[in-house]
Order: C-alpha cells, then structure tokens, then sequence
C-alpha cells in the first residue's frame, strides 16, 4: 500500500462515538500525548445525535440528558484536550504490526501505532439476516435508519407502521412515530417478554395505547410495490409459528428492531479473537483483546443498553492503553470465565491481574429475587443476590482482590430456587 | 382503586401499585425510592412527561435542530405542543439551552434546543 502517507503514533482510536470520546479523553488524561481519532461519519458522538430522547446520563451525570447534549459533554472536553480528530476518515484495514490505513479526504494515510482502541459501535441486523418471507416491497426498514431519517433528516416513513422487535430502540421509535402523527398499530416481539427496559415500556408503549404482541412474530410481508399489510402469528415455547392462527394487520411500513451486531469486520481480519456469544472481541479486564495492545470498549465490544457504561467502560480502555504505551508492566491470563445456567455473557471472559475488577454479566431470562451464583472447581464461593434481573439490563458484580486471589477457576451461574 | 404503573425514574423500573381514591393516595407499594413514591404521587394527580422532539432550522448547517422541555409537561398537553413545534422555525446558529418556545399553553414550561446548530456554510 505504497500511496499511503504513514506516520508513526503513540494511539489511535477508531471510531468517535461515545466510546471513542471517551477512550481518547482518558488516555489523554492517563498520560499519552501523541493520539489520534478516526471517525467516518462528518460528526462526533456516533448514534447519539439521532437519540433526541432524554434517560442519557443518569449514571454518569446523575441528570437526565438527551443523546445529543450527552456527546456535547465529551465533545467539548475533546476539544478543550486538544485531541486531534479526523473526521469523514474511514479505516479501511489493521494489520497485526498496527498498521491502520485510514482513507480522508486528505488523502490515504497509514498510522503505525504503538496502540490501538477499536471503538468502531455496532450495526443493526436486518430483515434479510432474521429471514421473513414475503414479497420484497418498500416500506421496510430498520429502527436507527428511521430514527436517522426523522430525527436528523426531516423524513417521515409511513403512516400506518407494525414493529417487530421490542428492544429499547423498538420501544423509543414506536413513540416517536406516534408523536409525529403515526399510527403503530403493534409491536410485535417473539420471545414472552419484552427485550427494553421495563421504564421504555411504560412511557412509549402504555402512555400512547400502543399494543404490545408477546410471543408473536411476523410471518409475512405482503405487498406489491410498497407493503400493505404484514401477516403475524403467535409463537410456541420452540418460537415456532403456530399454524392456522395467523392475522393480518394492514400496514404501510414495518420496522425491524431485531438487535445490534457489533462492527468487528475490521478486528477480525487482522486476528482479534471474537466471542460467539458477544460477537465482539474476547478480553481481558484491562479489556485488550488477543492482540497485544489492541484494546476494545463500547458496542463494539458487546452491545450496551445505557451509554453511561459505555462511557465507564470507555474509560478504562483509555486508560490500559495509555499504561501499554508507557510501557507498564503488562501480567498474564490466569483465569477463564466459564458461564453456565441462566447467564448469557460474562465480561471480561480472560481475568489475570490480582487487583479488585468488575464483572459485567447479562442473564438469559427475566427474573425476581434471583441469586448468581459464583463457583471455583464446583464449590460455591460468593452469592448474589438480585431483587430484578433482565436480558435488557447489564448486571455489575465487583470481586474483591482477595476474591481472586484465591480462585484457581471461575465459573458463573444463576442458582436455581 | 388500584393502579399499576411502571416507574419511570430510573432503569431499574419497579412495578408500583398504587392505592387511591379519587386523586388521594393510599399506599404505594414497590418502589425502591422516594422518587417512585413522587412518580406515583403525580401519576395520579397530574401526570407529566418529558417531550423531545425537533424544530425546523433555516440557514443550519442540520435542517432539524433536537429540542426538549425543560421540565416535565401535563401530559395532556404532549400533542397540543407537537402541534405547536411542526409551525417553529428557527434560525442558525443555535445553541444547547438556546430557549425555542416559552411557557407553553401557560403551564410555564419552555421548549429548549439541545444540540448545537452552526450556520451553513
Ligand atoms: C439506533 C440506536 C439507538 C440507540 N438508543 C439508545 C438509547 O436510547 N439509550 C442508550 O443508552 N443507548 C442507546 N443506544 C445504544 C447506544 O447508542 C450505545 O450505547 C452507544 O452509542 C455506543 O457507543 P459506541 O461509541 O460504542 O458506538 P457508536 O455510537 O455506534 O459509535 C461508533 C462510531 O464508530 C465509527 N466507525 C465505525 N467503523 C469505523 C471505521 N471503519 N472507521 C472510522 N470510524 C468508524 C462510526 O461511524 C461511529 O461514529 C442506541 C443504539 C442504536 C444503534
Ligand atoms: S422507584 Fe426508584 S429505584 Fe424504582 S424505578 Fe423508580 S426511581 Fe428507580
């Protein structure tokens, strides 16, 4: 790649939504002067200029704060650091030697890095990926494409909309179509329980009487050029179609809010080792992936529900990057997380320093007072207990130094009542 | 009566009964904080909501700028405001904080912008 102009970097960052102001911010604050941040889009703050709603920032803030003015705070703190940024510059290829060729409209560059943050989010999963059949007309999109069109761009998709997907993003468009005079006649979710919070429920669905379908799903898209209607039939306990109990709801649109998929096309090429389970990279707690000095954070690392913990994650990314550039001591993996009943992810999945940590876990199921339980070699060494446990909602467990000191193995697991 | 409602204070959304009669509250039930017990409080005297939505922008560099209100609305006002915002049009640049449209339908609630907006060009 002899076109590209090279230079030679302390860190580079890739990606600036929050994850990537915030990674940036804190390796500046921790110590590394010679950074830059890549971003393709022509602005900062990622997805959450087009997340015009507020609950941003409860954590971090203790305020409520819309997705905009929440970037707002860590852009203007970018700026105040003095933190070079790129923007419309996409990265195009990492190589194992952290070479990262980049495409500007300044031209090509590549930077070879000391280190490297991948904070590159994540995208949605679309209709072709979750497979309905149907005829192929418009008036199907995805959730964060309508969010995008309305919120930034003035443009308003239908007026008669089925959504199928009750996840956070399903739950904030359904009112804000209505809002802005749509008709949702239903959002349609396959599994028995709802994937949003339960507070998204209450303010998008119940507040406007927008009908909430549990264990259903859509089995056809009907319509010649654009959709007139989608076919719906409720589900069984194997989330199969129940035959003869389909039902038409006329429509213009559906939406698709069936999950986000982290953006690791760029990582897996050039040898991050990724989970099945997160589809993002395998860590340890300092949160750097199989490549040395490659770190991960943000949705690109597992799909988040609140950007304060983005943020928060973000920010020890930062700052384990800025230890690996200033070359500190770096100790080795010790222990495998291994999950078991009821958990679907345990992060990070690789633990080796004997210091305090915080797990991030996500459980299966919804649950009330349910205990998790924490095991080395079959014996149970701490419990959990939780009045409230939800897919939606990541769980924080910290371990104490003298916790891990003495685990040999650790495996995590929801204790049946 | 009997009411269960969602509390939309935090994530943790505690499922609240609410006793009450009329616009008294009896006992509140569920809640994890004084904040759900306020929540349930309004719930049942005057329900307010936070609204978010866009304004019109003339010479921006964005044509939509993102707004908010200031402080929660009666929700019955929600879709008078709606109405409202599809006529306003502001002019760039603008500012987070920038007020749009003061004291809506006399309630004393403003709308305010919440992403800032340069001038084209
Ligand atoms: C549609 C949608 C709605 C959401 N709503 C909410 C919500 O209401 N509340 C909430 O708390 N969370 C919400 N989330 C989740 C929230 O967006 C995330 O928690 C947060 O934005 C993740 O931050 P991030 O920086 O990891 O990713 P992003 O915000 O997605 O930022 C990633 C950035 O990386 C850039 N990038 C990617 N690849 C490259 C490349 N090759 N080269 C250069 N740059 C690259 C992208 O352009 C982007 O700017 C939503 C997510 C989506 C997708
Ligand atoms: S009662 Fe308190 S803890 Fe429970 S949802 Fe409301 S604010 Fe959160």
């Amino acid at each position: 790649m002899s076109d590209f102009q090279s230079r030679v970097v302390d860190l580079v960052v890739i990606g600036a939504g929050p994850a990537g102001l915030a990674a940036a911010i804190s390796a500046k604050k921790n110590g590394v002067n010679d950074l830059i941040l890549l971003e393709r889009n022509n602005w900062l703050g990622g997805i959450l200029p087009q997340c015009i709603h507020d609950g941003f920032g409860l954590e971090v803030f203790q305020e409520p704060l819309t997705g905009p003015e929440y970037a707002q705070r860590y852009i203007d703190e970018l700026k105040d650091l003095k933190i070079p940024c790129f923007l419309n510059s996409m990265v195009l290829e990492v190589t194992p030697k952290k070479e990262v060729f980049v495409a500007s409209p300044e031209g090509l560059f590549c930077f070879i890095a000391k280190a490297i943050i991948l904070a590159m989010g994540c995208r949605e999963r679309t209709r072709g990926q979750i497979c309905i059949p149907g005829s192929r007309p418009a008036g199907v999109f995805t959730a964060g494409v309508v969010q995008n069109l309305i919120n930034l761009k003035n443009v308003m998709v239908g007026r008669d909309v089925v959504i199928l997907g009750s996840g956070d993003i399903g739950l904030i468009i359904a009112r804000r179509l209505t809002l802005e005079g749509a008709k949702v006649h239903a959002v349609v979710e396959i599994m028995p329980h709802t994937n949003g919070l339960p507070r998204n429920v209450q303010q998008c669905l119940i507040d406007y009487d927008i009908p909430l379908l549990l264990s259903h799903t859509v089995t056809e898209i009907n319509g010649l050029n654009r959709v007139e209607s989608v076919t719906i039939s409720p589900v069984d306990e194997n989330l199969k179609p129940i035959k003869g109990k389909e039902q038409r709801i006329p429509c213009d649109t559906l939406l698709v809010s069936v999950g986000l998929i982290p953006e690791n096309d760029l990582s897996k090429a050039f040898g991050v080792e990724l989970s099945s389970v997160t589809a993002g990279a395998i860590v340890k707690e300092n949160l750097e992936t199989s490549v040395h000095g490659v770190f991960a954070c943000g949705n690109v690392l597992h799909v988040h529900d609140v950007v304060d913990f983005v943020t928060l994650e973000a920010e020890r990314a930062g700052k384990s990057a800025a230890e690996y550039v200033l070359g500190k001591s770096q100790k080795m993996d010790r222990i495998h997380v291994e999950t078991g009943d009821g958990i679907r992810y345990v992060l990070p999945q690789n633990i080796c320093t004997d210091a305090d940590l915080e797990l991030s876990i996500r459980v299966l199921c919804p649950g009330e007072s349910v205990s998790i339980g924490f095991f080395d070699d079959q014996k149970l060494v701490k419990t959990k207990k939780f009045v409230k446990v939800h897919p939606a909602q990541m769980i924080k467990v910290k371990l104490k130094k003298s916790e891990i000191m003495a685990l040999k193995t650790l495996k995590v697991e929801v204790l049946q009542k | 009566m009997k009411k269960e409602i969602i509390c939309i204070g935090c994530p943790m959304g505690c499922y609240l009964t609410i006793d009450y009669d009329g616009k008294t509250i009896q006992n509140v039930s569920g809640n994890r904080c004084k904040v759900g017990l306020e929540y349930a409080e309004k719930e049942i005297s005057n329900p307010e909501r936070t609204l978010t939505s866009t304004v019109r922008v003339k010479n921006g560099h964005l044509p939509l700028v993102s707004v908010r209100t200031n402080k929660p609305l009666p929700k019955g006002r929600i879709f008078d405001t709606m109405d409202l915002l599809a006529k306003v049009e502001v002019e760039a640049p603008i500012k987070i904080g920038d007020q749009i449209v003061e004291n809506l339908f006399g309630t004393g609630v403003n709308i305010v912008a919440t992403k800032n907006v340069s001038h084209k060009g």
